[in-house]
């Protein structure tokens, strides 16, 4: 053998460029170069251009200030946001409702699903397994179905339009506390949000041995004291961990506030962002955007602050005794209890909503107003201004097409970006790249969601350099929600790469197989079956998606979510429960599928 | 010209510097091992040939094609070097049958397929495999997988063999068997092959040549004869055998009957350091090089039976004396007591001197 050409015509180099030359022979230096410049672009960029719209004249201001010079420097959307005499309302007020309804929503819905995880898990509940599954349906509805029920049920006159079951079966209004802004709210997003404290707090339970709290028992402490001694410190970390995840959810949710405290004039951060926005003041949609990533990151640090590097597990891998607590004579109510919780956060209000859509005149629960119209009827013009039944209706079908395109691309684009992205992290592991490119993935969760799609439109609506003005487009839809998923998708792509033993791609190298080909053949096929929850979560969450896309829809890109959500600001509360429900099978069943597939991968 | 040349080779991770200036040559048909203990860069080497890591500075050659040079910024990517790698862990692809892991590397490199269905049933006959061609890594015991790794590593017929740990993660018994089943391939097919193992046996046994490691550095490189024989540092003379060999330290005195050693519970002669008078020097003397006699009679070094070991084959005794406790192996059985006063003759010549402070050895002992 003889030299090959390629060195025969190199001539020495400098040191450095050989150095930087050879790096950039590794693959997962390129893919994690391509990756962090793809990430600033998604994440970083579209904030600082928003931090930067807070802080110069808009062009609506001229509006207000006639004096105002778009594009100069200054601090007019921060006084009038912070030190006005409309501070109060649009600011000061809704940062009061978000933070009490949030905490007041994480702690109900912290004993909900603590409860539920100790029925389902340390004791003789009958059917235990059974309430265990359907314990989590709650979070895979939209998290403003119950909010719709809700309103079926209670809506008085206040807003006009046809009034709930609850007026029709009392005979009374239902007074307005009752019927919208604090209590609805904390009550329905609890019931939507329990099953994370659920799976945390039952995941931390199935792990304590339950010999830990038998030694207790053998040297003679009471139940309370093993339960606040041993049990309770044991569970500590995940019970943390749920309440910070629900707050940062809850504070950022925009669909339920909105439908539940508008009426009322009940304003939190997240809806006050968007009525900003509708008026046309987009940097106090901005500063409010702000705000709420401030919040988030504050508990998110005290979070790692507290939990820090304990960890959740105490003792895997050995034999675990467990011997269920017995109830005693609370067996059965223990179990009718949890039932009818279950009944009340998804059975009661889909039934609720599906009969809501089958009543031709809405407020009249006789058996004779029932119709299918709203589902498949022709367009009357008597009826909803001739908009035809859903099911039947171009528009709603064109939003149906539209939001099952959006779910399964952002679904497969973020799968695939968090292969790459875990493959890049634990390729490098040790490098600074991969440490960067690690804490990059993660920055879209520090912001609520409603706040993300404030920061892509402060971004999108104008051209950026050759790049036309995204706002209106499909593709900002996919951007916006390819971003928001990405922390999701690179930690389980993280943890299958981590599966994925390095020397099964080195064996591949050693084959000669060209980095696409290793891909492709060995990479892919490892960590697919590993990512597949990745995937469903991505779909799941993007068929729902309200809050993250409602700044940024136009007729031609809406969504179900959005019709729904114009539905109901119009009053047709049968199109909008009728699509919610369209939403929730597509759920459903999309998450039927990926197991389905994902079962027949495993085998 | 040697089939792989190796100069200055350098990988540092980070502060720590994993393989230091290493320069190294491997005949055509040699079978090299590189021994050391874990953490002395050994497997950073081989990845390096193979081209899995890439150095911070050197060459490599292989076969007279650079494949990779630092100052030349000149890389040629693992594939295209024309080695094939056994990895410690087999690195079976669990998604790929025994057959499709033995075409994926031909299916590559686009070879016909009647040629790769040829090639392949070669290389499962010769590793005893024909029955296994449709199974999953998974369903296959740890030896058969270690077969089916170097049949993978056949197929592709590399002109250079690298292996790292093979025998590693298999039972003792299955561990001897492979042994003999990758000499047998070595001589068979005499390929170059290059061996990483931190097992010393596996080393002596094996190799034509056995290179030692310390900290990222070559000690030393010689027959496994030569290395176990005439160690030529401290570090080599303690890292090999088993049990350790017997290190006293003392200096070098001139007395009126000669040279000698004047160690702590031993004084031995060693006339050919008569240039190192005065020196600090530690005395390395092998188990096997020791005579024992039971009682007092005549010889110089009298100690106490401290233990005694029964392996089967050869026993090992160990023999206290002045405080400091002597190996010394005894073929078969040996039929002494604990406690019991013995003698300790030494061979003529079995001992070995290094200097203290350096650890590098200053006789030079004919053979």
């Amino acid at each position: 053998m003889e030299a090959g050409p390629r060195s025969a015509i190199r001539a020495p180099a400098p040191v450095f460029l050989n150095r930087l030359g050879l790096k950039l022979r590794q693959p997962q230096v390129i893919l994690g170069l391509l990756l962090a410049m793809v990430l600033a672009g998604l994440v970083a960029v579209p904030f600082f251009q928003m931090v930067h719209d807070t802080a110069v004249w808009q062009e609506a201001d001229r509006r207000i200030v006639r004096t105002a010079e778009p594009g100069a420097w200054t601090l007019f959307h921060y006084k009038r946001v912070f030190a006005s005499p409309l501070s109060v309302n649009i600011f000061y007020r809704p940062l009061l409702h978000s933070l009490a309804t949030s905490l007041a929503i994480s702690s109900l819905a912290m004993l909900i699903g603590t409860l539920m995880a100790w029925l389902v898990v340390r004791t003789d509940m009958p059917f235990k397994k059974t309430i265990g599954v359907f314990a989590v349906i709650p979070y895979v509805l939209p998290s403003y179905t119950l909010a719709l029920a809700w309103l079926d049920f209670f809506k008085n006159e206040r807003v006009g339009g046809a009034v709930g079951i609850f007026s029709y079966l009392f005979g009374v209004s239902p007074p307005d506390w009752l019927a919208y802004g604090f209590v609805p709210i904390v009550i329905t997003l609890s019931l939507h949000y329990y099953p994370f404290t659920y799976l945390l707090v039952s995941g931390a339970l199935v792990s304590i041995d339950s010999s830990l709290e038998e030694s207790g028992e053998v040297l003679g402490a009471s139940r309370l004291r093993i339960l606040r001694r041993i049990t309770f410190p044991l569970v500590l970390p995940a019970l943390i961990s749920a309440f910070i995840l629900t707050f940062s959810r809850a504070v950022g949710t925009f669909g339920t506030p909105y439908f539940l405290g508008a009426p009322v004039r009940y304003f939190t951060l997240a809806t006050t962002i968007y009525t900003s926005i509708v008026n046309r003041t987009p940097a106090v949609a901005y500063i409010g955007a702000l705000v709420l990533i401030l919040i988030s990151m504050i508990i998110i640090y005290m979070n790692q602050k507290v939990i820090g590097e304990k960890s959740f597990v105490t003792i895997a891998g050995k034999g675990l005794s467990r011997r269920p607590t017995a109830l005693g004579p609370w067996r059965w109510p223990a179990l009718i209890g949890a039932a009818a919780l279950i009944s009340l956060a998804v059975f009661v209000p889909l039934l609720l909503l599906l009969w809501q859509t089958l009543m031709l005149y809405p407020n009249d629960y006789s058996p004779g107003n029932l119709t299918l119209h709203y589902w498949i009827g022709a367009s009357q013009p008597a009826l909803a201004e001739g908009e035809s039944g859903i099911l039947r209706n171009s528009l709603i079908l064109g939003a149906a097409w539209n939001s099952i395109r959006l779910s399964v691309i952002v679904a497969l684009i973020t799968g695939i970006m968090g292969i790459l992205i875990g493959y890049a992290v634990v390729k490098g592991r040790k490098t600074k790249l991969a440490a960067v490119l690690e804490q990059e993935s993660f920055l879209p969760y520090l912001i609520p969601s409603i706040a993300f799609g404030a920061i892509y439109l402060s971004l999108f609506s104008r051209s950026i350099g050759p790049l036309p003005a995204l706002y209106g487009t499909f593709i900002l839809l996919v951007l916006v929600c390819v971003a928001k998923n990405l922390p999701f998708s690179a930690r389980s792509g993280i943890s299958s790469m981590l599966q994925v033993a390095g020397e099964l791609e080195e064996a591949g190298m050693m084959a000669g197989a060209s980095w696409f080909r290793r891909f492709r053949r060995i990479i892919l096929p490892l960590t697919l079956a590993g990512s597949l929850s990745g995937f469903i979560l991505a779909f799941i969450a993007t068929m729902r998606e309200l809050s993250l896309i409602i700044l940024l829809i136009t007729p031609e890109t809406r969504t179900l979510t959005t019709m729904t959500f114009r539905y109901v600001e119009q009053g047709y509360s049968q199109f909008a429960d009728a699509i919610i429900l369209l939403i929730v099978v597509l759920v459903v069943g999309g998450e039927f599928l990926a197991r389905r597939i994902g079962k027949r991968e495993m085998m | 010209m040697a089939l792989i040349e190796i100069e200055g080779l350098t990988k540092r991770f980070g502060a720590v510097t994993a393989v230091s200036g290493l320069s190294l040559s491997v005949e055509a048909g040699e079978f090299l091992t590189l021994l050391g203990p874990s953490g002395c860069g050994k497997t950073t080497v081989l990845r390096m040939i193979a081209g899995l890591e890439i150095p911070d500075d050197g060459e490599i050659r292989i076969g007279g094609r650079t494949v990779f040079s630092f100052r030349r910024g000149l890389f040629v990517s693992p594939g295209e070097r024309g080695v094939g790698l056994v990895f410690q862990s087999y690195a079976l692809w669990p998604h790929m049958s025994v057959r499709q892991n033995l075409a994926f590397g031909l299916e590559t490199r686009k070879a016909a397929p009647e040629e790769i269905k040829r090639r392949i049933a070669e290389a499962l006959a010769y590793m005893r495999l024909e029955e296994m061609e449709n199974r999953y890594p998974q369903q296959m015991s740890g030896g058969q997988q270690q077969r089916v790794a170097l049949a993978r590593m056949l197929v592709a017929r590399p002109g250079v063999f690298l292996m790292d740990e093979p025998l590693s993660n298999l039972d003792a018994k299955l561990r001897i068997e492979m042994r003999a089943e990758i000499k047998r391939l070595h001589r068979e097919v005499q390929a170059t092959t290059v061996y990483v193992t931190h097992d010393q046996t596996e080393a002596l046994t094996l190799s034509s040549r056995v290179a030692i490691m310390d900290r990222g550095r070559l000690v030393q490189v010689a027959p496994p004869r030569e290395i176990y024989r005439r160690p030529g540092s401290l570090f080599v003379a303690d890292f090999i055998g088993s049990p350790t060999i017997n290190l006293i330290p003392g200096r070098i005195v001139r007395k009126e009957e000669g040279v000698f050693f004047a160690g702590d519970a031993l004084s031995l002669p060693a006339p050919a350091l008569a240039a190192q008078v005065g020196a600090e020097v530690t005395a390395a003397v092998r188990p096997e090089d020791i005579r024992i006699e039971p009682g007092e009679s005549g010889g110089a070094a009298r100690g106490d039976v401290y233990a005694v070991l029964p392996a089967g084959a050869e026993t090992i005794i160990q023999v206290r004396r002045e405080g400091r406790v002597f190996n010394v192996r005894v073929m078969g059985d040996a039929s002494l007591e604990i406690g019991e006063r013995v003698c300790m003759h030494f061979l003529p010549e079995a001992a070995v001197f290094f200097h203290r402070e350096s650890g590098i050895r200053i006789d030079e002992r004919r053979e």
